[in-house]
């Protein structure tokens, strides 16, 4: 009997531990328990799960996807980008450029800031003149105004902008400048921002409550331009955690979450409770290669760990068999769990400049081993994959399976991921030979990123400013060069197509997929996917609502 | 009862090994727990042999075999009892794998910070004034130090691997046996035998190691058992923080982090087995060392 | 007793620069804050400028002197990120963490001790053993996991929980504290569970193993012999011996508690000073780092005065100020 006893008390941990795992095995087959879920309680007020912190609410202090995406619900700016990643009219009704140099801006009549005051042209000079003015700002929107040189105020509703040089992605940047109230942001600081003193905008949303870390609350703004939105107030939590993120929506605490892991998708999928909603994004996950020198780099190396005579990656041959050799298929169906898109080059096909003559590179191992061997490498060699770990979506595991294909081809492969903290400052540092990396492009449109990711690196004309491969092809620099100037849409786009077929074919670097940005709700509500990942309020409705949104 | 049997009948072969296996041996508990060990033991140490794949060769993984459920059969027509990992591993390799590094990982970090813990405690306690001052605002210091900073420094400092870890467990866990040891020590001191010891004119080092040490061994060993635990889980959670070993060759720790992005999707297997070996290993740990705390601590001596 | 405290705080001053020279150097070596804050396509200029704005550009001991300077009057310098004051921050973010900290301890030293009493009273028995069992649990399945358990039971599976976050708060003294209404309690509770469970299982353990050498004690068996009550044997004895060990305990993992909740903390979105530590060590904002552990170490400091002070009434045989206590 007292064996017995001491037979179960020792076993009572294991048994303690597959009770847990039965109840939340069955949680997981069974339908949830979230009945809240389906009715939050008032309807017109909803909570929503955010991925990451924002950092503030001073729309001038930060240019961080998640404060740019919040503040949206607050501010305006002159241009914006619809749910497909088109440019459509928002503060500004119309703009076109006067001569190489100039744009002209028409704004919009009878929009007020949330204090009632009119918007007009004086404040978005304003707005322009603070941006590169903000004390402490750890990375700054200047980048968009620094090309004006000057703006005049025409009368109320036009505002003229020169350039030094030809900027054809003026208006594009004009989307990311978000408009302030002159009248209350002439003193204000980013304190004032943060404690909603200053935060009056035109947006759809008031400013309630932001804490740091924590939350950030809006109420309806109901004299909205556009018209009234369906919620009167939302609570932004930040539930950084993916795993707590979708428990929060399991047990409805919140009514929608961003960024649904790619492991809870297909439970999600089945849930009669929730409903999902996806759309490629603009943001490419793809490998930079060393090639900054003709000396092999420190994490390339023969399999008896001796140094190689020259730099593999020099050597276009060996480029396009790394490439060869990695299944992207498998990738986005196993690892991103079909939430991503094979990739051929830095953006999408449905975005502004990219070629449709680009396809993903097939995966071909028997070719990449033979294009090795013509390299010079029959046995392959000895190289470490770096990835950041925290970064993008699944990017651990991601550099993982790269590895397991290239050790199919007989390369001796080693895998080292890190936070991003210690990541990105040694790949700017040009320590890795093979860096797993990701890109979103902004500006919808792919001269921007090959710009900053293929072009010869330059800090003086400010190209390839993130080229951390070092790639460098003059050819392409200069087909490049002369497209990022071309104001005829058409024109530029075609030459940003020929440059990208050029760049491509020399496999600068290595395409793996675009993300695929997830979100989830409840099955009352209904998110329509955006491409700049951003999640706002305005893009959700409950569902059979007529889409608002028209302009009065 | 069967040690009294046997010291009666054959006296003479009374060694203090023999009398400690048996006084050992009188909890049948603490055998069981002793065997459980003993095979996690061999299983660690000849994973190489008996596992149906070998874990950390990449070539040998494939991805499309990932998340199998246990029994399933892969492209290869290799059964997986246990189910495979997000990356197409097997999940009974990696866990005979993951043991050897779990267990290496628990038992040197412990083993060294126990070392410099308890000699900087005794000393501290011992000597007092400005030593004991110094040890213990150093030990302040440390325990104010968080793990994950530490963790992340050695990390961009020295790179990423088992040896780093270790010195990251030790670095972190050493002063809170420091602070232990010199709590039960300050006790001790005050006691008579100590007072007598002193009388003699007893060396300090035989002070320390013969009188002191084994008096304030009782509290650390309840501490360190712990700790060895602490350690292992200490280790996953760096890992699950994104700050472990390398991911291409996952201990337990590692494993259950893995598998944590799946706990809610159902794949429990991929966190749940490990989680398994953890806590068997953990649980034989504890038994045996709660048996050898009762049979080494001199004042349970009947 | 005076001169005591006085020397400890003015050792406490050493600590304090040693601390922060520690994480100066420690943050440094991980990383460059800028390459993490700056939007990617900036270009040099720009990147130039927000080292600056940082202070970054200039030398590391010029750095760090100036850091010197201005903490002595109490400024500890802005937040990279949030640009907010770090010490503003870091108070706004406390009063959750020592809620939260105070919480978990309670459970553990409320289920630890007694659980413990028994087990050590009872050490053969079916729930002695039953007890130590489980402790077992409590220690070896990683915090991350177990607290994802507990959302997916209690939250997810059952419904009666909220799953994250801090409940309704009502300001006490002038501290906002959620445990005063019914909407906080519901909050707290699986985060407060989630981080007493291994201060649980330590509690138990050690306090059976006190309690079992206890009983060995002459003065206990004599105490018995005498005839005293069970209760009283157990309540002033048995219990009075066990208690350094067991406060020193207390002290360290009330400490460790505070500091880093980080993972639960994480888990359950809790808006303490353990997220924004694990925020802030990703980012690099080294001022928040630098200032957090500042207070940390001082609280630590405090703490370990205040275990010290508790030993001496517990046993007058340890001195304050021991440092003249080996001289005889």
């Amino acid at each position: 009997m007292i064996r017995l006893q001491r037979l179960f008390s020792a076993a009572a941990p294991l048994l303690a531990v597959t009770l847990v795992t039965l109840i939340f095995s069955s949680v997981t087959t069974a339908q949830t328990t979230a009945d809240k879920a389906e009715k939050p309680a008032r309807a017109r007020d909803i909570s929503i799960g955010l991925q990451a912190a924002i950092t503030s609410m001073d729309p001038h202090y930060h240019n961080i996807g998640p404060n740019n995406s919040i503040l949206r619900h607050i501010f305006e700016a002159l241009t914006t980008y619809d749910e497909n990643g088109k440019l459509t009219p928002a503060l500004a009704v119309s703009w076109r450029p006067i001569n190489d140099t100039t744009w002209e801006f028409k704004l919009r009549k009878n929009v007020r800031f949330h204090d009632g005051s009119p918007f007009t042209a004086d404040d978005v000079a304003f707005s322009l003149k603070r941006v590169p003015n903000v004390p402490n700002s750890p990375s700054s929107f200047a980048t968009f105004t620094k090309p004006i040189i000057d703006v005049t105020v025409v009368d109320p509703y036009t505002i003229v902008f020169k350039t030094a040089s030809p900027h054809v992605l003026l208006p594009s940047d004009m989307s990311q400048v978000l408009i302030v109230a002159k009248a209350v942001g002439e003193k204000a600081t980013t304190d004032d921002y943060n404690a909603g003193r200053a935060a009056v905008g035109t947006g759809a949303y008031k400013f309630v409550e932001y804490t740091a870390n924590q939350r950030v609350v809006v109420k309806a703004n109901y004299g909205y331009w556009r018209g009234e939105e369906p919620w009167d107030k939302i609570t932004f939590k930040m539930l950084v955690n993916p795993a707590a993120r979708v428990a929060a929506l399991l047990s409805g605490d919140v009514e929608m979450i961003e960024t649904v892991p790619t492991a809870d998708i297909a439970k999600l999928e089945k849930d009669k409770k929730f409903a999902l909603s996806d759309k490629v994004s603009n943001r490419v996950i793809y490998v930079h290669l060393n090639q900054h020198q003709n000396k092999a780099p420190v994490f390339m190396i023969d399999k008896s760990g001796k140094p190689l005579e020259k730099n593999p990656l020099q050597d276009v041959r060996v480029r396009r068999a790394l490439s060869m050799a990695i299944n992207r298929d498998a990738i986005v169906s196993r690892v991103m769990e079909g939430r991503a898109v094979a990739a051929s080059q830095l953006l999408a096909d449905q975005f502004f400049g990219t070629s449709k003559k680009l396809k993903p590179t097939k995966y071909d191992p028997e070719g990449a081993k033979k294009l090795l061997a013509e390299a010079g490498y029959p046995n392959g060699f000895a190289m470490t994959i770096h990835g950041p770990n925290n970064r993008y979506i699944n990017d651990a595991a991601i550099a993982q399976t790269i590895a397991q294909f290239y050790a199919k081809i007989g390369i001796d492969v080693k895998v080292e991921t890190m936070p991003s903290s210690v990541y990105f400052t040694r790949a700017s540092k040009l320590e890795f030979s093979y860096m797993v990396l990701g890109w979103g492009t902004e500006s919808n449109e792919q001269g921007s990123a090959l710009r900053s990711l293929l072009a010869t690196y330059d800090v003086a004309k400010g190209m390839g400013v993130t080229n951390r491969g070092r790639y460098s092809n003059l050819a392409f620099d200069k087909a490049l060069s002369e497209a990022l100037v071309t104001m005829d849409d058409k024109k530029r786009e075609g030459m940003i197509q020929a440059a990208a077929e050029m760049v491509m074919g020399d496999v600068g670097l290595i395409p793996l997929h675009y993300e695929v940005s997830t979100w989830a709700t409840t099955k009352a509500l209904k998110y329509s996917a955006r491409t700049d990942q951003y999640t706002l309020a305005m893009s959700l409705k409950p569902v059979g609502a007529p889409s608002s949104g028209a302009v009065r | 009862m069967i040690t009294t049997i046997a010291s009666s009948v054959v006296p003479e072969v009374q060694t203090p090994l023999r009398r400690f296996v048996s006084e050992f041996a009188e909890s049948k508990l603490a055998l069981a727990g002793a065997a459980l060990l003993t095979f996690i033991i061999l299983i660690a140490i000849f994973a190489p042999f008996i596992s149906p794949q070998n874990p950390y060769d990449l070539a040998k993984l494939d991805i499309l075999d990932s998340r199998l459920a246990p029994g399933e059969v892969s492209s290869t027509g290799a059964k997986h009892l246990l189910g495979t990992d997000d990356q197409g591993r097997d999940m009974l390799s990696g866990i005979f794998y993951g043991l050897r590094i779990s267990l290496g990982v628990g038992l040197a970090s412990t083993v060294f910070a126990v070392a410099i813990g308890l000699t900087l405690g005794m000393i501290a306690a011992y000597f007092g004034g400005w030593v004991d001052t110094l040890i213990m605002r150093i030990v302040d210091i440390q325990l104010s130090f968080p793990a994950i900073l530490i963790a992340l420094i050695l990390l961009a400092v020295l790179g990423q691997g088992v040896d780093k870890i270790i010195v990251a467990l030790i670095t972190v866990q050493w002063a809170y046996y420091a602070r232990t040891v010199r709590a039960s020590a300050l006790v001790e001191k005050q006691k008579e035998y100590m007072e007598a010891a002193k009388v003699l004119a007893l060396s300090k080092t035989r002070i320390l190691f013969r009188h002191l040490l084994p008096n304030c061994l009782p509290p650390l060993i309840v501490v360190a058992t712990v700790q060895v635990a602490h350690a292992i889980a200490l280790e996953s959670t760096l890992s699950f923080l994104g700050l472990g070993l390398p991911i291409t060759e996952p201990s337990l720790g590692l494993l259950i982090s893995n598998g944590f992005t799946y706990l809610m999707s159902g794949k429990y297997w991929i966190s749940f087995y490990p989680g398994v070996a953890l806590l068997l290993t953990i649980m034989s740990t504890n038994l045996v060392a709660d048996q050898l705390r009762d049979v080494l601590n001199p004042r349970l001596k009947k | 007793m005076f001169s005591y405290a006085i020397r400890r705080l003015f050792q406490s001053g050493f600590v304090l620069i040693a601390m922060s020279f520690l994480v100066f150097v420690g943050v440094y070596a991980i990383g460059n804050p800028v390459d993490l804050l700056v939007n990617p396509a900036a270009d040099e200029a720009e990147k130039l400028r927000a080292t600056i704005a940082m202070g970054l550009d200039k030398p590391f001991y010029a750095q760090y002197l100036s850091f010197l300077g201005a903490a002595s009057t109490g400024d500890f310098g802005r937040s990279f990120v949030f640009n907010i004051p770090s010490l503003e921050l870091i108070l706004q973010k406390l009063p959750a963490t020592i809620e939260l900290a105070l919480f978990a301890m309670i459970i553990a030293v409320t289920l630890g001790i007694p659980l413990g009493l028994i087990a050590g009273l009872k050490p053969d028995s079916f729930i002695g053993r039953f007890i130590m069992a489980l402790s077992i649990v409590g220690f070896s399945l990683p915090t991350f996991w177990v607290g994802l358990v507990l959302i997916m039971v209690f939250s997810v599976h059952l419904g009666w929980l909220p799953s994250n976050g801090r409940g309704e708060t009502v300001m006490l003294l002038g501290v906002p504290v959620s445990f005063l209404t019914w909407d906080g309690l519901a909050h707290l509770f699986m985060p407060a569970l989630n981080l007493a469970l291994f201060k649980l299982s330590l509690l138990i353990r050690l306090t059976r193993a006190g309690t079992r050498e206890a009983l060995l004690q002459d003065y206990v068996k004599f105490a018995r012999a005498k005839g005293l009550s069970n209760t009283r044997v157990i309540g002033v004895h048995v219990l009075k011996n066990i208690m350094i060990p067991i406060v020193t305990v207390i002290g360290l993992e009330f400490g460790s508690v505070i500091a880093f909740a980080i993972v639960t903390e994480s888990i359950f979105a809790w808006p303490g000073t353990g997220k924004l530590l694990i925020d802030s060590i990703n980012q690099l904002d080294r001022p928040v780092i630098v200032a957090y552990l500042l207070v940390i170490v001082a609280l630590f400091i405090f703490i370990n005065f205040l275990v010290d002070v508790v030993y001496s009434l517990l046993d007058p045989r340890v001195r304050l100020g021991a440092s003249n206590a080996s001289g005889h």
